[in-house]
């Protein structure tokens, strides 16, 4: 990953040089070296700070809205899954594709800190990915760990390919994987009701309206969000309304479905772990089971399932887990 | 020791019924002026289209505690605004599906499809779907979806 780093800040570096871009959105280098965090880079010397290594789990793709609405043209690192976001966020005119150059860098899996951590490896300072093999030193001494075991859950069923793309930067070649990526969802389907009612409860009273799972939402990219209280004064602040309180995740989960390209990135900034990518995932098996495949953000234009309809869709009353009777 | 006796209510579910003023909530009305019944409990909502119907209604009327939620509409082909009921079909069916995920039975909750001219059958669909309700019994699921026992 050093060497597709390296390629990155000397694209980086020739962009901003030459005047082709006047920003460069990436990774720069956190506290620790577990915790990169997203940074918008207008000169050459501030990329000595420029980062992209195994925990570059965030998603580029929402800062363009901002970002690409400035004086010239903004360069962005993009990995396969943020492509995705990338697009449709395009479709829905929240980023002018002609604004941004992007740049599609390659991607073998993230890890996630905490799953890391879970292995009772604390004060972690630095690791290193041979093939399946995750060597992690720390302050107490070193530790191998299984990769498949410690990549981020968005990582662990992803089979995308960059969508959209001014240029690649792809050095290495990844894995073929064959996944199911809606095994949890068909446990979940397969329980009684009752147990489904334990299930969600357990999970989503742990919740403490943090907003983070919005906020990090490329699909959430609404200027006044339902959920936000003018009247609070304080940002972003979660409404004191028990409608909303209660049914905040099944109202967002409805808003971003057709839309929410299982980019991942609500269930990895969730400080609860609640698993809330299978909210999503239960909605778009449901649009694939009924109305065809359809992956958000394949393409830059079009209909979603939702803002389009056919005579013969099958009947509500019909409808069992996905599939029409 | 105080004798407490308490009546054994029979349990009436509480309905909440979302109709198109185009269609189903004239039938509604049909039925009345041709005397067929359905169940008092069931209360009726009008609607300009049965896609005017926000997710988010339907949420409330559960969180509010109803017991089953219907909504009602125009045969698809017959909207009066040509298309909403297709948007509805979609809609509806993400959104019961979803919910039945969460723990919401699907018998909870239903989409019907009455004209104006169906009063035999508007007092039908709602007998059916009372008595489907009655049988599940109180449903206070979503009040409590982020609430676990014993807090
Ligand atoms: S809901 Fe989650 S997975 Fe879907 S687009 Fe938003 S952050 Fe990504
Ligand atoms: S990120 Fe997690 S804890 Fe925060 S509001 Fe979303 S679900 Fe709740």
């Amino acid at each position: 990953m050093k060497d597709v780093e390296l390629k990155m800040i000397e694209r980086a570096k020739a962009l901003l040089e030459s005047g082709e871009v006047a920003r460069v959105v990436g990774w720069k280098k956190g506290d620790f070296c577990f915790d990169p965090s997203p940074a918008v880079f207008e000169t050459v010397e501030e990329l000595k700070d420029f980062v992209y290594d195994y925990f570059c789990g965030a998603n580029l793709s929402k800062y363009l809205i901002q970002v690409s609405k400035k004086e010239g043209k903004t360069a962005v690192f993009l990995k396969p899954c943020d492509t995705y976001s990338f697009n449709q966020l395009v479709k829905e005119y929240r980023i002018k594709r002609e604004n941004v150059y992007v740049i599609a860098v390659e991607c073998l899996g993230k890890l996630d800190i905490e799953k890391i951590k879970g292995n009772g490896i604390v004060g972690v300072t630095g690791v290193e990915v041979v093939g399946k093999d995750v060597n992690v030193t720390s302050a107490y001494g070193n530790a191998t760990l299984y990769k498949p075991d410690v990549v981020l859950t968005k990582c662990a069923t992803c089979t995308k390919t960059h969508v959209a793309k001014d240029e690649e930067i792809i050095l290495h070649e990844r894995e073929a994987k064959d996944v199911n990526r809606f095994e949890e969802v068909e446990k979940l389907e397969a329980m009684t009701a009752d147990e489904r009612f334990a299930f969600w409860r357990e999970q989503l009273s742990k919740c403490i309206r943090c907003n983070a799972c919005r906020n990090v939402c490329p699909a959430c990219s609404c200027l006044k969000c339902v959920f936000d209280n003018p009247a609070s004064g304080i940002a972003a602040k979660a409404n004191d309304d028990q409608f909303e309180e209660q049914l905040f995740h099944v109202i967002r989960a409805f808003h971003v479905s057709g839309r929410c390209t299982d980019c991942g990135e609500c269930s990895r900034v969730c400080p609860q772990n609640i698993p809330l990518h299978l909210l999503n995932r239960k909605f778009i098996k449901d649009i694939d089971g009924l109305y065809g495949e359809y992956q958000a953000g394949e393409e830059s234009e079009g209909k979603t399932p939702l803002t389009s309809f056919t005579e013969g869709d099958s009947e509500v009353n019909d409808v069992v887990y996905g599939e029409a009777k | 020791m105080q004798e407490v006796t308490t009546e054994k209510k029979e349990f009436t579910p509480n309905i909440v019924a979302f109709c198109c003023n185009w269609c189903s909530y004239a039938g509604a009305d049909l039925a009345g002026s041709s005397r067929l019944t359905y169940p008092a409990n069931v209360k009726i909502i009008r609607v300009p289209c049965s896609c005017r119907v926000n997710p988010t209604f339907i949420l409330k009327a559960f969180q509010q505690g109803a017991d089953g939620v219907i909504l009602c509409g125009c045969h698809p082909g017959d909207c009066h605004y040509v298309t909403g009921n297709y948007y509805t079909r979609r809609r509806m069916a993400l959104l019961f599906n979803f919910l039945d995920y969460m723990g919401i039975e699907k018998e909870r909750t239903r989409v019907e499809w009455v004209s104006a001219a169906e009063g035999a059958r508007f007092s039908a669909v709602m007998n059916d779907f009372v008595e489907t309700v009655t049988k599940l019994g109180e449903n206070k699921r979503l009040t409590d979806l982020r609430v676990k026992e014993g807090e």
